[in-house]
Order: structure tokens, then C-alpha cells, then sequence
């Protein structure tokens, strides 16, 4: 990338950078795409290379969201791609979402996280288990990106294990009385509504969508991440908030509920991060070719043939696997447990490309010149975030021996 | 007010070209195709834009191809063209491509019949001008700016050293150039509505091919870049003129 020219948003400078990004596809998988697809594809791609990519760095160093891209990503169809036309999404299919996150997040992990939680963890809730009248107020707006929403479902003292969450309410007759506080919950201090779960009086989990302004309400910001920079988190503190009986999500309860919205997160993560890693290999691809030590280009040097083989090796097995998830998806057929092994295997093999890019960037990798710096950042929330990559291997585990390795207390 | 845009499919600017058959055919596979540029970014953007300043009227698109230019076709109707005509037939000879057209558009009454000022794989520049004389209708070519009042169309066209600003009344055929309009990304609303337009396939109505491509090469690859001395000139002299052979 290379600064191009300068703009100003309000009263601060912003540096513009083009985006010499090329696709990578060793396999041929887009023979495995329709014509709508690639078509899904370029579009969103073209997109951002024009209004994302030019201004991402920029943010991701201020530490700053770029709210003025919101409508651009509504119209690229990245809130809520999967619902029906009828509530304001588009009604495609599972493997355009997954291509969608894809070039989100070949472009920022922090973008495609905005978008991830708009569409898994807000629409998708509300359209599965929302009433007629909630999908009606809000899935058109979440749609086109006039609202925002947010997911509450990790707590202080309860991340990997939130079917321990303290956060509850109590039915007050004519409305119920929210307590409680939720902690790294992305979007949550721009959000419009936040879908909290939180346990009822006899302790099963519900969710409930909570509107900003609200009384004994509030999202304060989570300042100084080193991670996901160009994304805002915060918490969700509820103070005795009066929540109207009408914003209880009556579809579903138990802790299934949120958990099959973070199958449809991660299942987009899948696909997402696979963007990320394809922008590190072809920056570390182009650097080493244009880049001489010795007299010659370090692309010549056995030792980054390696790293560049293997990087596209593992890009291509990840392609695969997303795509396979992506049919089964569709099909109604994919299980949280092969959500969880994609979920896994692509963040890390992100991140280990990450890593190596920035070896053969040298100097230059550590620098906002490239992408790569940003993107191993961003991975590790990536692999901590909607389950660790340890927890999806005991989800693994779990699956194949029918043992659960989650406590070791007998409980 | 009606609009007739003329579509070509090239290979993407990043394609690494190469040739078969003994260097008589373009070896297409692996190739990405892509709307022509000059005719996407500007002769369809433009259209569209009067279409909507109009508030009202209809653009068409029109390729000569085969079913291979239909993900091609289907771009331009997620960009907002109103339906779509493919002339079932290879695009091999300008002339027939022209002419194809001209059977097509003769009785429609299009109130413009719009084209790129090319297409960037063979820059043959010579469609327009045949439709237009098939027609017998005035040809613009290269134009960057284009205003329509009523009856009469105001083009601008950039010439050596300065600007043409050209009127013409009644229907017209143009050559879309750089500056025309702004390319547009089809949004996803757009391509959700180009499933359903209507991508009409005619047969073709082609004659005898008048021009055929004999062989194909590249141009020389490029020479390495060579340093010289700001202290010594003459060496450049010497370069430019024995070596470079330019002086
Ligand atoms: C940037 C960011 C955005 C986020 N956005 C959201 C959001 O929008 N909504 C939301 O609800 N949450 C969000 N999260 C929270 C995220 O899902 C949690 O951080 C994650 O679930 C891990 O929880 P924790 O941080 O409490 O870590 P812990 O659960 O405390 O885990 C710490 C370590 O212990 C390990 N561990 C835990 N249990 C076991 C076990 N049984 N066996 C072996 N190892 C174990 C973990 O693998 C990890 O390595 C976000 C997090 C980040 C960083």
C-alpha cells in the first residue's frame, strides 16, 4: 500500500492508500461458485477496495470505527444477507454470506466483526426466535444499517463458560427488571438494540432486546485495545432497566438459543478470516518478489518459497473446507461441531500466516505500510472471540469421544 | 427515453495473455472476462443516469456473444440496465458485430444508441462508427461529456490540445470516453433484481465474416532499466544513440 493522497472527516486528516490486492484461488474453487456468487464476490470486493481499503489503516491506528462506511455496507449486502427480502435482508444463501465476511475481512477482521455480529448475532436471533412484531421493527433497519445492534452474552466473570452468567430479570407484572453487566461485546457503544441473554427467576436464559435509551442503561467503550482496533467494543451495564414485555425474544430459551447464533457467527468467521490470510499471502508474495537482497529477489531464497508454498497450501485446504461447510449449510445439514473445527482450523491457520508474512516483510511488516501488522493483530481476538481456539478443540473432542473434557471438578 | 447500450466482454487488466494453436487463437482459459471498461463505466453509468434524470424510459443492454458473455450480461443488469439482448453469435469480425446490431436496433426508434470509444482487448474502435452509418444516424466517437435537453444532445469531446463541443438533434450513436460518469458497484439489491430481468436471446443475423486474425504476438518484453551516471553524459549520448539507436 502507499499513501495516495490525504482527506479530511470533520476536523482530522485521514491518509488515503491504494490496494494492490489480487485474488488467490490455487484450486480453481471458484468453478465450484454460481455466476451470482463471483458476481457477490467482485462487487463487495470493488467496494471495499474503493472506500475501505483507502481509509482502513488510518482508522485501525486512531483507533476509531469508520461509521461512514455503515450505508455502503448495507448496500453491499453485508447486514443480514441471509433474511428474507421481506424483513429487509436479501435472502441468499449461506456460502454468499461466508463470501461475503470473506472480503470484509480481507480487507480488516474489525469490519467484518461489525458485520458479522449485525447479521449472526442481532438479525439472525431476531428472525429465528424474535415475535412478528419485533422482526418487523427491527430487521428492516438493522438491514440498512439505520440501526445497530449488538450481542451481550459474555460477562466479567463468565467468557468461555456463559451458561454461568449472573446477569438476570424478574417479571414486575407488566414489564421486567434487567440487572447485570456484559463485558467485550462488539458494537455495543454505537448500538441502537443489544440482544442480552440473561437468566429468569428460575434460571433459564432468555433474550431480551434492549433499546438504547433505556433507563439505568449504558455501553461505556473499551479504550486501549491493541486488537481489532478499527472496531468498537464495550460493555453493557444494566442498572434495574425497565425491558417492556414485548421485547422478550419468545422463540426459544436455554443457553442453545445464543449458542446457535454464535454457530452462525463463527460459521462466517470461517469464511472471513480466510480474506485475511489471502491479503497477507499476496503482500508477502508481491514484497518477495520485488524485494532484492543479495542481488537477487528474496522470493528466490528456498527458505521463503517455503513459507510462501505453505501459506497457500494451507489457504487452499481452508477454502475447501469452507466451501464443504458452505454446502452443508445450506442444506440445513452442518452441525456446531463442523462449524466449530472450521472456526478453528482457519483462525489459526490465519494467524500462522500472519506471522510468517510479517517474517518476509522484514522491517517493513511491522510498519501501517502493510496490512500484515493489523491483520495478526486483529487475529488474535479472532481466536480468543466466539469460543477459544481452545474450547472448540474440547468441542472436537467432545464430539468424537462423547466425553466432555469442559470441567474437571466432577459438576 | 430510450437507450440502447452496447456491451463487450474483454479479459481483465490482469490477465497474463497467451496465445494457441501456433499463435492463431487467444488461449482463454483461466481468463477472467469482464465488462469492457469503456463501456460499463461510462456508456452504461451515463445511460442509466439520463434514464433516471428522465424519470423515465428504459436502457437496454446488447452484446453479440455466445452463452458464455451471460455472467457478463448479468453484471450490466445488477448495475441497473433495464433488460438485456445476446445476439447468439461468435463476435470474431467487427463488421458483423456492427452490423448484427444495426439489424436489431433499425426499427426500435432508440433515442441513443450508446458504446465505449473502444474495447481495451482489441481497440478496434469501429463499432460505433458502423452502427451509426448502417443507420444512418450521426456518429460521435471519444466523447467525455454528454447532456441531453429535450431533442437536442450537447457532447464534449476531447481533442488534441483542448475541448469539441458538439450538438446533435434527434437519435444519435456515441463512443463513451474517461470523464463520461463515475463507474457504479452493483449493490446487492441490484443483484438480487437481475435475476429476474428479462436477458433475451435473439439469432444472429450475421453474413460472411469480412476480416479474419491471422497470428498473434506479444509486444518485446521490456529491457531492463539502465543507470547512468549523472556525471557522465556522454555515455547517455552514446547509449541513446549506438544502443537505443533513438538519436
Ligand atoms: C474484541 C472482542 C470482541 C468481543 N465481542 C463479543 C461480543 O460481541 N459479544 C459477546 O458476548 N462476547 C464478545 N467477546 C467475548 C469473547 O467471546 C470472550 O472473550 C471469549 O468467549 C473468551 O472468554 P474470556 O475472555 O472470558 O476468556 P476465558 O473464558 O477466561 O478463557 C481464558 C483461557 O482459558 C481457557 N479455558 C477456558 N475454559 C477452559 C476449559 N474448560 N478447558 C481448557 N481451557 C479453558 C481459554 O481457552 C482461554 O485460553 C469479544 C471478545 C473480544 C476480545
Amino acid at each position: 500500500m502507499k499513501v495516495d493522497e490525504i482527506f479530511t472527516f470533520g476536523d482530522k486528516f485521514y491518509k488515503m492508500k491504494t490496494d494492490l490486492y489480487q485474488h488467490h484461488d490455487y484450486y480453481g474453487v471458484d468453478e465450484l461458485l454460481t455466476e451470482e456468487h463471483k458476481l457477490i464476490r467482485d462487487s463487495v470486493r470493488a467496494w471495499v477496495k474503493k472506500d475501505l481499503s483507502p481509509i482502513i489503516e488510518d482508522y485501525a491506528q486512531k483507533s476509531e470505527f469508520p461509521k461512514q462506511i455503515i450505508p455502503g455496507l448495507a448496500e453491499i449486502g453485508a447486514f443480514g444477507p441471509y433474511i428474507p427480502e421481506e424483513y429487509g435482508g436479501q435472502g441468499l444463501d449461506q456460502i454468499s454470506y461466508g463470501i461475503i465476511m470473506q472480503e470484509l475481512e480481507r480487507c480488516d477482521s474489525g469490519v467484518r466483526s461489525c458485520a458479522s455480529v449485525q447479521s449472526s448475532l442481532v438479525m439472525y436471533p431476531i428472525w429465528k426466535y424474535g415475535s412478528e412484531q419485533q422482526k418487523k421493527k427491527f430487521l428492516p433497519k438493522l438491514a440498512s444499517g439505520e440501526f445497530i445492534g449488538c450481542f451481550g452474552l459474555t460477562e466479567p466473570d463468565h467468557g468461555s463458560n456463559p451458561g454461568g452468567m449472573l446477569t438476570n430479570f424478574k417479571d414486575m407484572g407488566d414489564h421486567y427488571l434487567l440487572n447485570g453487566a456484559k463485558l467485550w461485546i462488539t458494537n455495543s457503544p454505537i448500538a441502537d438494540v443489544a440482544v442480552v441473554w440473561a437468566k429468569n427467576e428460575e434460571g433459564r436464559v432468555h433474550g431480551l432486546l434492549v433499546e438504547k435509551g433505556m433507563e439505568g442503561f449504558t455501553a461505556p467503550e473499551i479504550h486501549d485495545k491493541w486488537s481489532l482496533r478499527a472496531s468498537i467494543t464495550g460493555e453493557l451495564v444494566f442498572d434495574n432497566v425497565k425491558v417492556p414485555k414485548e421485547n422478550l425474544l419468545p422463540g426459544r430459551s436455554g443457553l442453545g438459543a445464543p449458542l446457535s447464533c454464535l454457530d452462525s457467527a463463527r460459521y462466517g468467521i470461517a469464511w472471513g478470516v480466510i480474506g485475511a490470510a489471502l491479503d497477507c499471502y499476496d503482500s508477502a508474495l508481491r514484497y518477495s518478489k520485488e524485494r532484492i537482497q543479495f542481488d537477487v529477489p528474496i522470493a528466490s531464497f528456498q527458505l521463503t518459497q517455503k513459507k510462501l508454498a505453505e501459506m497457500i497450501t494451507e489457504i487452499t485446504k481452508a477454502q475447501l473446507l469452507t466451501w464443504r461447510l458452505g454446502v452443508l449449510r445450506n442444506e440445513g445439514k452442518a452441525t456446531s461441531a463442523q462449524i466449530s473445527m472450521a472456526k478453528r482450523n482457519n483462525v489459526d491457520m490465519a494467524l500462522k500466516i500472519a506471522r510468517e508474512a510479517r517474517q518476509i516483510h522484514g522491517g517493513m511488516g511491522i510498519t501501517g505500510e502493510y496490512p500484515i501488522m493489523r491483520h495478526m493483530m486483529n487475529l488474535e481476538s479472532v481466536i480468543t472471540y466466539e469460543g477459544t481456539h481452545d474450547v472448540h478443540l474440547l468441542i472436537t473432542g467432545l464430539d468424537i469421544t462423547g466425553l466432555s473434557a469442559f470441567r474437571n471438578d466432577g459438576k | 427515453m430510450k437507450i440502447l447500450v452496447c456491451i463487450s466482454k474483454a479479459p481483465d487488466t490482469t490477465t497474463k495473455i497467451t496465445f494457441k494453436d501456433n499463435d492463431t487463437h487467444f488461449n482463454k482459459d483461466g481468463v477472467q472476462f469482464i465488462i469492457n471498461p469503456y463501456d460499463e463505466w461510462y456508456a452504461l453509468v451515463r445511460g442509466l443516469e439520463l434514464k433516471e434524470a428522465a424519470g423515465s424510459g428504459s436502457v437496454t443492454v446488447i452484446n453479440v456473444g455466445t452463452a458464455e458473455n451471460d455472467p457478463v450480461i448479468r453484471k450490466a443488469l445488477a448495475i441497473g440496465a433495464d433488460d438485456a439482448v445476446r445476439i447468439d453469435s461468435e463476435d470474431k469480425d467487427p463488421f458483423n458485430v456492427a452490423k448484427q446490431i444495426a439489424d436489431y436496433a433499425k426499427d426500435k426508434g432508440y433515442d441513443m444508441i450508446l458504446t465505449g470509444k473502444e474495447t481495451i482487448d482489441y481497440n478496434g474502435s469501429q463499432i460505433g462508427g458502423m452502427i451509426a452509418e448502417f443507420l444512418n444516424l450521426p456518429y460521435i466517437s471519444q466523447a467525455s461529456k454528454l447532456d441531453v435537453n429535450g431533442n437536442i444532445a450537447t457532447v464534449i469531446r476531447d481533442i488534441q490540445g483542448g475541448k469539441e463541443v458538439l450538438e446533435v438533434e434527434g437519435a444519435f450513436v456515441l463512443g463513451a470516453a474517461k470523464g463520461m460518469a463515475e463507474a457504479r458497484i452493483p449493490n446487492m439489491r441490484g443483484i438480487m433484481a437481475a435475476r429476474t430481468k428479462p436477458l433475451n436471446v435473439v439469432p444472429s443475423t450475421a453474413g460472411e465474416d469480412l476480416t479474419e486474425i491471422k497470428s498473434y504476438s506479444l509486444p518485446p518484453a521490456k529491457a531492463a532499466c539502465k543507470y547512468v551516471s549523472a556525471d557522465n553524459p556522454g555515455e547517455l549520448l552514446d547509449l541513446l544513440k549506438n544502443e537505443a539507436k533513438v538519436l
